[in-house]
């Protein structure tokens, strides 16, 4: 028997993973994510009640203290005296979340969409397939606003119904979850629409996987042991799908979070005294002039923003390229 | 190609038909209906109701809002800006928007097939990585951050172009620039990616096999190949344009339809709103006639008539 010559090689190739991790762009950006989203949590918490609230330090630059001295202004003031720092992190929370919640939403809609017309086949996935094609042609941005503007009053009287109910059965939790909404109901109903509309790559992506992996000899395994579709769907084809999913996933945040920016920024989206990345935008974009410039308004949302969008987008093309290299852009 | 274009009219007509009705639906179905925020007594806010023909179960008051648009083209009169009916404000923003638009939409798909085009010709080289990056940057950063940025440098830091005002060319550059730029780094992208996948077929090998250089073998057997997914999102590219230019016309001051869809929504105007979704929704469709007869032009597998 030969000897197996020491310069052969004996490894496997490569997991996604390990390709993600010689990914340096792809490390770096998700390092940053994960700071701001940790951040974002955490920094609220921690910081000193006395910078949380409307105060009389009106457009303080960054790096000044308040008159007395006990409120310290990391990143200046907004007109009503608010705290840039504290705005920008409790904005980071509701961008983010409205993110990731969006982005479920289209995972659900969208992977279930895609999944059912891949499976599916024949007909039925070319009548799908086209009114997805229907869809993609329609600019969803202008449904979301019609609709959450049409259903926006009805939403929150449901919410306070919810409350009212829980009050009279004697159910704190569903009293004090409806009441903690009742702020929050405008963008509530924003994500949800949002997650409505934002489906549709996810389930073309989806529905191409699965016609490839449908063909594959374990599925017709399973198939010829006598499971049914659904436990098909659900128990092989869905864990091949998981990494196409995550990387799609990764991809549509940013694009849930710069819609809901673009409807806060023109006033349709996030109510006050909450914020969001886009609000703070717009409050900045409103008061900038040529003689009296206050730029940290403007400046750091757009910044902290900016980058963080790119870096969700740099993490979803890592993944994309670690884990389906052949399909590119 | 008749028979295909009345067929595609018709099916317009019902896009639009449909569109009008749901906006309608939508926009009077608010809560408290159209006059709520004005604070009417009951018996003001029944007359005003019978005034605009908004009283009634809402099916009453579809059905004559749809013989007044339908069989009369009557888009109604604004319900804030009272004396002035939906058509002349549409028609007095309209010419703004779509001079805005057409030239983003120009220097995005131009620029954008051009860029690809460099990059995927240095595949590889810094010029390659570079626009790539930028792309990906100008993909992630909205248009409402770019917008301020782009005003601040060029026009109050070097004070080469005026900002603001809406008329000359000079004020139509960065604002077409800033809303193309997206749009542009996705074309490029496209681009890109189907020169490079179309490259690397069989017979573009040929035809370098029988002596022509890189850049005529893709001008003669390959751009045809390689424009069509970029003609694809072209259709759907006119409609982001036309939500896109809703910022740009809100940072650089242009009064466009935009501007009248936000503040239609905000006043609960049905009728203005509804209009302006019309507007919107014929220019969808329109755009989208163009883009799939120039389809059929470009790949001749694809039957019109089918």
């Amino acid at each position: 028997m030969a000897e197996v010559s020491d310069n052969r090689w004996k490894g496997a190739p490569p997991s996604g993973w390990e390709v993600l991790k010689t990914n340096r762009a792809a490390m770096a950006a998700l390092v940053f994510v994960v700071t701001v989203a940790v951040a974002a949590v955490l920094v609220p918490i921690f910081l000193p009640e006395a910078v949380k609230q409307v105060s009389e330090d009106s457009f303080f630059p960054p790096l000044s203290r308040s008159v007395d001295g006990t409120r310290f202004h990391l990143l200046g003031t907004d007109l009503n005296g608010n705290d840039l720092f504290y705005r920008l992190m409790t904005g980071a929370q509701v961008s983010l979340g409205v993110g990731l919640i969006g982005a479920l939403v289209s995972l659900v809609i969208g992977g279930t969409y895609g999944m059912v017309s891949g499976y599916a086949g024949g007909r039925v996935d070319g009548a799908m397939m086209r009114f997805l094609d229907v869809l993609n042609s329609v600019p969803s941005l202008l449904i979301v606003m019609i609709f959450v503007s049409g259903f926006d009053g009805y939403f929150k009287d449901a919410l306070d119904a919810v409350r009212l109910w829980g009050q009279e059965n004697d159910w704190r939790w569903v009293e004090g979850l409806a009441g903690a909404l009742l702020p929050y109901s405008r963008i509530a109903i924003l994500v949800l629409s949002l997650g409505l509309v934002q489906w549709l790559t996810m389930a073309r992506i989806v529905r191409g996987q699965v016609l490839v992996i449908k063909e594959m000899a374990f599925v017709t395994a399973s198939r010829a042991m006598g499971q049914g579709s659904w436990a098909i769907l659900w128990k092989h084809l869905w864990p091949n799908l998981s990494t196409i999913v995550l990387t799609c996933l990764t991809l549509t945040i940013p694009a849930v979070i710069r819609d809901e920016s673009f409807l806060s920024f023109l006033g349709l989206g996030i109510d006050e005294p909450a914020a969001s990345w886009g609000s703070l935008l717009r409050d900045g974009a409103q008061v900038i002039n040529l003689l009296d410039s206050k730029w940290w308004l403007l400046a750091f949302p757009g910044v902290l923003m900016s980058l963080s969008l790119l870096a969700l987008n740099f993490l979803g093309d890592g993944l994309r390229d670690a884990f389906d290299p052949k399909s590119g852009s | 190609m008749v028979f295909f274009l009345l067929r595609r009219l018709f099916s317009s007509f019902l896009v639009l038909f449909c569109a009008a009705s749901l906006t309608f639906l939508l926009s009077i179905s608010q809560k408290g209906g159209p006059f709520e925020k004005e604070k009417l007594d009951e018996k003001a806010k029944l007359e005003k109701q019978m005034k605009y023909e908004l009283d009634g179960p809402k099916w009453w008051q579809l059905v004559r809002y749809q013989k007044r648009l339908f069989l009369h083209g009557d888009l109604n009169v604004s319900l804030r800006y009272r004396d002035r009916s939906v058509a002349e404000i549409l028609g007095q923003k309209l010419p703004n928007s779509l001079l805005l638009g057409s030239c983003a939409f120009l220097i995005a798909s131009i620029g954008g097939v051009a860029a690809g085009f460099v990059a995927a010709m240095k595949k590889d080289s810094v010029v390659d990585v570079v626009t790539m990056l930028f792309a990906l940057a100008a993909i992630s950063v909205p248009t409402f951050i770019t917008g301020p940025l782009v005003a601040a440098v060029f026009g109050l830091w070097l004070g080469w172009l005026p900002i603001g005002g809406f008329g000359t060319w000079q004020q139509l550059i960065m604002p077409s620039i800033c809303l193309a730029l997206p749009f542009l780094a996705y074309v490029a992208r496209l681009t890109r990616n189907s020169l490079l996948d179309v490259m690397s077929l069989n017979h573009m090998r040929t035809a370098k096999a029988k002596g022509l250089d890189e850049a005529t073998a893709l001008a003669r057997h390959g751009m045809k190949m390689a424009i069509l997914p970029v003609v694809t999102y072209l259709g759907p590219m006119a409609a982001y344009v036309l939500t896109g230019s809703f910022v740009v016309e809100s940072v650089f001051n242009i009064s466009g339809v935009g501007g009248v869809f936000v503040n239609a929504i905000q006043n609960a105007d049905c009728f203005l709103l509804t209009g302006s979704v019309i507007v919107y929704a014929a220019l969808i469709v329109f755009f989208n006639l163009i883009v799939d007869v120039t389809y059929t032009f470009l790949d001749k597998r694809i039957k019109i008539d089918g």
